[in-house]
């Protein structure tokens, strides 16, 4: 067995320790808010933070959760609240097809945790590692940008 | 009676449009058509459309997903025509509606009379109430899709997860034409009609095989991905060096057999001569690139197939699944849910039959079927290469002839499109169901190879005409704007160069061959908002892009700022665009923006590689698509018009890459006529200048 936090929640999951992690969420624990793109580990859609930092679960076995912390995007809603990045990507429109914005919502938010300040252009630098296809991204990188007036919970 | 819409005429059953949910009191109308969401957000347009034609607040109103058993065939969900041919139908529905069980108000008492209604009223007998002032359309309403999405609640295909569910794979071939010699040891054989226990010592895991088809299905993803992998190494195929030479595209496409679409040919168009102008231009194949892999899920029963799909047709899905598998078409049920953005014709179709063959060896469970990111990217159709030749005669500076011959394979491989299914699994079966080369949609409907390859201007006699190359290997098929990205490139380019021969400014001389007020309007906007004439920083160039859609869509023109240094960033594009009566201002500024963000990307960094034998853009590093800090800024601007709505979604395609073009040349006088617009390209374009 595989014990690790997810959203905030111990989580216990049994099965072959190199499943992906992404496999994991969707299958194992009904997460299926972290998408899979490529399972390359290039397009970012399946990002989700693990401690803090963010990752691919699509490249990530499960063996490597053990002990830590997981926060998929359901997390950032986990209590009912949108987090600021969802709230302004939803006030601004700032998606087309949604299939790339859950692991840019979990890439965005991680950037403001660090980086409280962070400009467009660092904004948009943060978001490389993830692809949109329909060409939402400077709404994305505005939406992003408005977020950070936007107290956590608030 | 009015003038009926056609989608009324052949979908007159009341029930097959509007039909009440939840209760009487409380009740929801919920609203089904037969376009689908594709994450352009038609089905939030078409909620305020069908709110205002049955005078219901929005809030009541529920879009319920496309259904081939129980709602309507409006076709395919493409061209840009969801609105202009749904708008005109909600409008009659609503009418007849409000005629049967108005008075409107109070809401709750008028939608328990809706509910009331027979759903078997034929709307074909009834005269529609006129239509009441708009309340909903002309307003930015949020899209009614976006909170499960940004939020992560399940949505797309893949999330289903009904009871029973099975996971599965397909192993493709290696490359186009290969043909399975043999299948590991170790694998018990099926013929597709029964589950066994697999040899693979992995419980649950099942090979399907028909001919040279073969996938995996099993209870859990983790195991079916391995097989699918062990599978792969262990599979034997005969390959045949069947591709193209990649460094000469052009020559190829012009070499072999052809269909001519003749357009227009007017006494007096221009041929090959001293006296005219004439330059070529091309595009190389280009992938779809879903961000989502395409997937299907599909059960099979005794009584029948049950399919979910992200098709853009489900009707003809249907239809084709049906004849493939030699089946009734009234036992295939196909129903939309949504998936990530497909910009035409891309694996979704095949996906669906593919989950099917693996539904026909365990009947009775649900199959998910999903692609790999290298099969989306190298097995879907892809969008053609093309090249275009163009020719004009100049006369006192003004144009007075010109012709444009544009040689491409089809633009449409849908399924049923020529009479063929058309999935792609059906020619590995071992009674092979065969593809049949690309077409294109007809003249009438917009073309395909030919789309938008009539100029826009007063150019004296014309000559236009389209060599569909019907001899091909690779399966190529719809991506937004079809053909009209590498014409209005190859034409927007070539206004520019014949400007510059008369030493006339690229705008004023666009003008002064344009009547039609509307397309002026654009065109003069676009340049003024733009600041057309300023003063631009170093390595920076300014160029402007222009088409009407399909000749008869929305009006679009844009302006490129680009930076030409080491790499080529296109820094922003104004777009300024007339898609008539805007339904949602918001919505339509979404889609230009994405199309114009999109194109700047099949501009600049976009190649499906390949070598003689195998297609190697097979991911994400192979086939590169615009990152967030390549993108450009992007303003739009739309023109207030009561004329009838047209799309917004491929109006921005054609125009944003001529404008790059234009942008690049004016920034260092040299012109790069084969996509992509990228470093190496100009390398060559400032070398053959030198040479």
């Amino acid at each position: 067995m595989t014990g690790f936090e997810v959203n905030g929640a111990h989580v216990e999951v049994g099965g072959d320790p190199d499943t992906p992690l992404l496999t994991v969420l969707r299958d194992d624990l009904g997460l299926v808010g972290t998408r899979f793109g490529c399972g390359q580990g290039l397009c970012g859609a399946c990002h989700v933070s693990l401690d803090g930092a963010v990752v691919p679960s699509c490249r990530t076995p499960v063996w490597q959760a053990e002990g830590r912390s997981v926060t998929t995007v359901e997390g950032l809603s986990a209590d009912g609240t949108p987090h600021p990045v969802q709230r302004a990507i939803l006030d601004r429109q700032a998606a087309q097809c949604g299939f790339c914005i859950s692991g840019i919502v979990v890439r965005a938010a991680a950037l403001l945790d660090a980086e409280p300040d962070a400009d467009a252009a660092r904004v948009a630098e943060a978001l490389d590692g993830n692809l949109c296809r329909c060409g939402a991204h400077r709404r994305i990188v505005d939406a992003v940008l408005a977020a950070r007036q936007d107290p956590v919970g608030g | 009676m009015t003038d009926l819409p056609p989608h009324v005429i052949t979908n007159p059953r009341l029930g097959s449009w509007v039909a009440v949910a939840g209760g009487v009191d409380g009740g929801m109308v919920e609203v089904r058509v037969g376009k689908a969401e594709l994450g352009q957000g038609i089905a939030t347009a078409l909620a305020q459309l069908a709110a205002d034609a049955l005078a219901l607040p929005l809030d009541r109103i529920r879009m319920v997903a496309p259904h081939t058993a129980l709602g309507p065939d409006q076709g395919l969900t493409a061209g840009s025509l969801s609105v202009l041919q749904t708008g005109p139908t909600l409008a009659h529905v609503g009418g007849v509606v409000r005629a049967l069980a108005g008075p409107t108000s109070p809401v709750a008492e008028y939608v328990a009379r809706i509910a009331g209604l027979d759903p078997t009223l034929d709307l074909t007998t009834v005269e529609p109430l006129a239509p009441v002032a708009a309340a909903a359309v002309g307003r930015s309403e949020p899209r009614l899709d976006l909170p499960d999405k940004v939020l992560g609640r399940p949505r797309f295909l893949a999330d289903l997860r009904p009871e029973g569910l099975l996971h599965g794979r397909v192993l493709r071939p290696p490359s186009v034409g290969a043909v399975l010699r043999s299948v590991p040891d170790g694998w018990t054989l099926r013929d597709g009609s029964s589950l066994a226990s697999s040899g693979t010592g992995k419980p649950g895991v099942t090979l399907v095989r028909d001919g040279s088809f073969v996938g995996v299905v099993g209870e859990r993803e983790a195991d079916v991905d391995r097989a699918l992998e062990q599978l792969r190494g262990d599979s034997d195929w005969d390959e045949r060096d069947l591709l193209p030479d990649p460094d000469d595209l052009p020559g190829w496409l012009r070499s072999g057999t052809h269909e001519e679409v003749p357009v227009l040919d007017e006494e007096g168009a221009p041929g090959p001569g001293s006296d005219v102008v004439e330059a070529s231009y091309s595009r190389p194949f280009l992938a779809h690139a879903s961000i989502a892999p395409s997937a299907g899920l599909a059960t099979w029963t005794d009584d029948g197939v049950h399919v979910r799909s992200h098709s853009q047709g489900i009707h003809g899905l249907r239809d084709a699944i049906a004849a493939a598998l030699d089946l009734d078409p009234g036992t295939v049920v196909v129903e939309h849910v949504e998936n990530a953005g497909c910009y035409g014709h891309n694996a979704a179709d095949d996906a669906a039959f593919d989950a099917v063959l693996l539904a026909r060896a365990v009947p009775g469970r649900p199959v998910l079927l999903r692609w790999t990111r290298p099969d989306e990217l190298t097995w879907g159709p892809l969008a053609p290469a093309m090249t275009a030749t163009l020719r004009a005669r100049l006369e006192g500076g003004r144009i007075a002839g010109w012709s444009h011959d544009v040689w491409s394979q089809g633009h449409s491989a849908r399924p049923g499109y020529s009479g063929h299914p058309g999935l792609i699994a059906g020619a590995d079966l071992a009674t092979p169901v065969p593809l049949p080369p690309s077409t294109d949609p007809p003249l009438a409907a917009g073309g395909g190879t030919t789309r938008n390859a009539l100029p826009a201007y007063d150019v004296g006699p014309r000559r236009v005409v389209g060599h569909r190359k019907t001899d091909s290997p690779l399966r190529t098929s719809a991506m937004r704007a079809l053909g009209a990205h590498l014409n209005v490139f190859a034409i927007e380019s070539f206004m520019d160069d014949l400007a510059h021969t008369t030493g006339a400014d690229p705008v004023a001389f666009r003008l002064d061959h344009l009547a039609d007020p509307r397309a002026r309007h654009v065109v003069a906007e676009a340049a003024r908002i733009a600041g057309w004439g300023e003063e631009l920083p170093e390595d920076t160039g300014r160029g402007l892009g222009y088409a009407r859609y399909k000749d008869r869509g929305a009006h679009c023109a844009i302006v490129a700022d680009v930076e030409v240094t080491d790499d080529v960033v296109v820094r922003r594009l104004v777009v300024v665009a007339d898609v008539g009566r805007v339904v949602n201002p918001d919505g339509a500024r979404s889609q230009l923006e994405g199309g114009a963000t999109q194109a700047t990307s099949w501009t600049v960094k976009e190649r499906m590689a390949f070598d003689r034998r195998r297609l190697l853009g097979t991911d994400w590093e192979a086939y590169p698509v615009l990152r967030f800090s390549e993108t450009p800024e992007v303003t739009v601007h739309l023109v207030d018009s009561d004329a009838p709505s047209t799309g917004a979604g491929e109006a921005a395609q054609g125009p944003t890459s001529a404008a790059i073009a234009n942008a690049v040349h004016h920034a260092l006088g040299v012109r790069v006529r084969d996509l992509p617009l990228d470093p190496a390209a100009i390398v060559r374009a400032i070398d053959a200048l030198g040479g």
